[in-house]
């Protein structure tokens, strides 16, 4: 939170090597392995979420300056109706289609 | 949060930009809605190939990653360039957000080259309701690129006239908190779209 921010951006290196890293990590688990594939998409959407999370502290600061609760509470919020649209949709639009056959 | 304003980086300075920056994380969860409906109608529809090509057929590892790589740097540059900023370091600040400006070009040549690929395969926006749905996100999330690359090389002119004040230092910090967005929405093409349509 201070201006005195000289030093090295440790923050930075470690959240662009661990982005690198969980990249590979679902490149490797849906090339490379046995899992079946709803354990395939449930890994690496666990993956996506961990890399997310390091874009929104590491990068962005989501808890940063007077605002920071408020910030935290809108994006939940926002991630909340995200989730209600896609899985709504899907569920809505998915056994509509299907009660029509 | 009780830190004294002197504490504070220069871009939350004054009231003013302090609001500025609250009201685009809240138009940021505006658009996180706005790509969760491109989402939806992707999932909905990504079955749909209606004969054509699925993306199996289609999409190519190699470029995908290429395409990964580049945003994930981009995003990465882009904090080492906000880092600069609040050590007062103008150079650093300017080639940092170039070099995310490069990139972020560097992405956008990659992926107008995948979607004329596509279209040569025989999969355009009109082909079924997997490539409309495709097309859309895709070309949705290109086209915030496309305009932070213009927007960041408007503030670009405005730092090399005006220098680090308190206007350009929160301007600077707002194009930030785009940029890291827009690679936090790819994160979640590169794995629901790309990588589930090549294993499923």
């Amino acid at each position: 939170m201070s201006t005195k921010t000289n030093h090295f951006p440790w923050n930075h290196l470690i959240g662009f090597v661990l982005s690198i890293a969980l990249t590979l990590l679902a490149v490797f688990v849906a090339f490379n392995t046995d899992f079946s594939k709803t354990v395939i998409v449930w890994v690496i959407g666990i993956l996506a979420i961990f890399q997310a999370l390091i874009q929104l502290f590491m990068f962005m600061h989501v808890t940063e300056g007077k605002e920071g609760m408020i910030n935290v509470v809108n994006m939940v919020y926002s991630i909340f109706l995200a989730l209600v649209i896609v899985f709504g949709s899907i569920w809505v639009l998915t056994s509509g289609h299907a009660a029509m056959h | 949060m009780t830190s004294h304003a002197n504490n504070m980086p220069l871009e939350y300075k004054t009231q003013q930009s302090q609001m500025n920056i609250l009201g685009f994380w809240v138009f940021l969860g505006a658009e996180i809605v706005l790509f969760s409906t491109l989402f939806a109608s992707y999932f909905v529809l990504e079955h749909n190939t209606a004969g054509g090509p699925t993306g199996q057929d289609i999409f190519i590892l190699k470029d995908v990653l290429i395409e990964t790589f580049l945003l994930l740097t981009s995003s990465f540059t882009c904090g080492l360039a906000i880092h600069s900023m609040r050590s007062h370091h103008k150079t650093g600040l300017m080639v940092w957000t170039i070099v995310t400006l490069l990139l972020g070009a560097g992405f956008l040549y990659m992926e107008i080259n995948e979607f004329i690929h596509y279209v040569h395969e025989g999969a355009s926006i009109q082909t079924s309701g997997f490539t409309a749905a495709f097309f859309t996100l895709l070309g949705t999330h290109g086209a915030h690129v496309t305009f932070g690359i213009f927007w960041i090389s408007l503030l670009l002119i405005q730092l090399a006239r005006r220098g680090i004040t308190e206007k350009t230092a929160s301007k600077f910090f707002i194009a930030s908190l785009y940029w890291h967005f827009l690679d936090v929405v790819w994160i979640f093409i590169f794995t629901f779209v790309y990588l589930k349509g090549m294993v499923m």
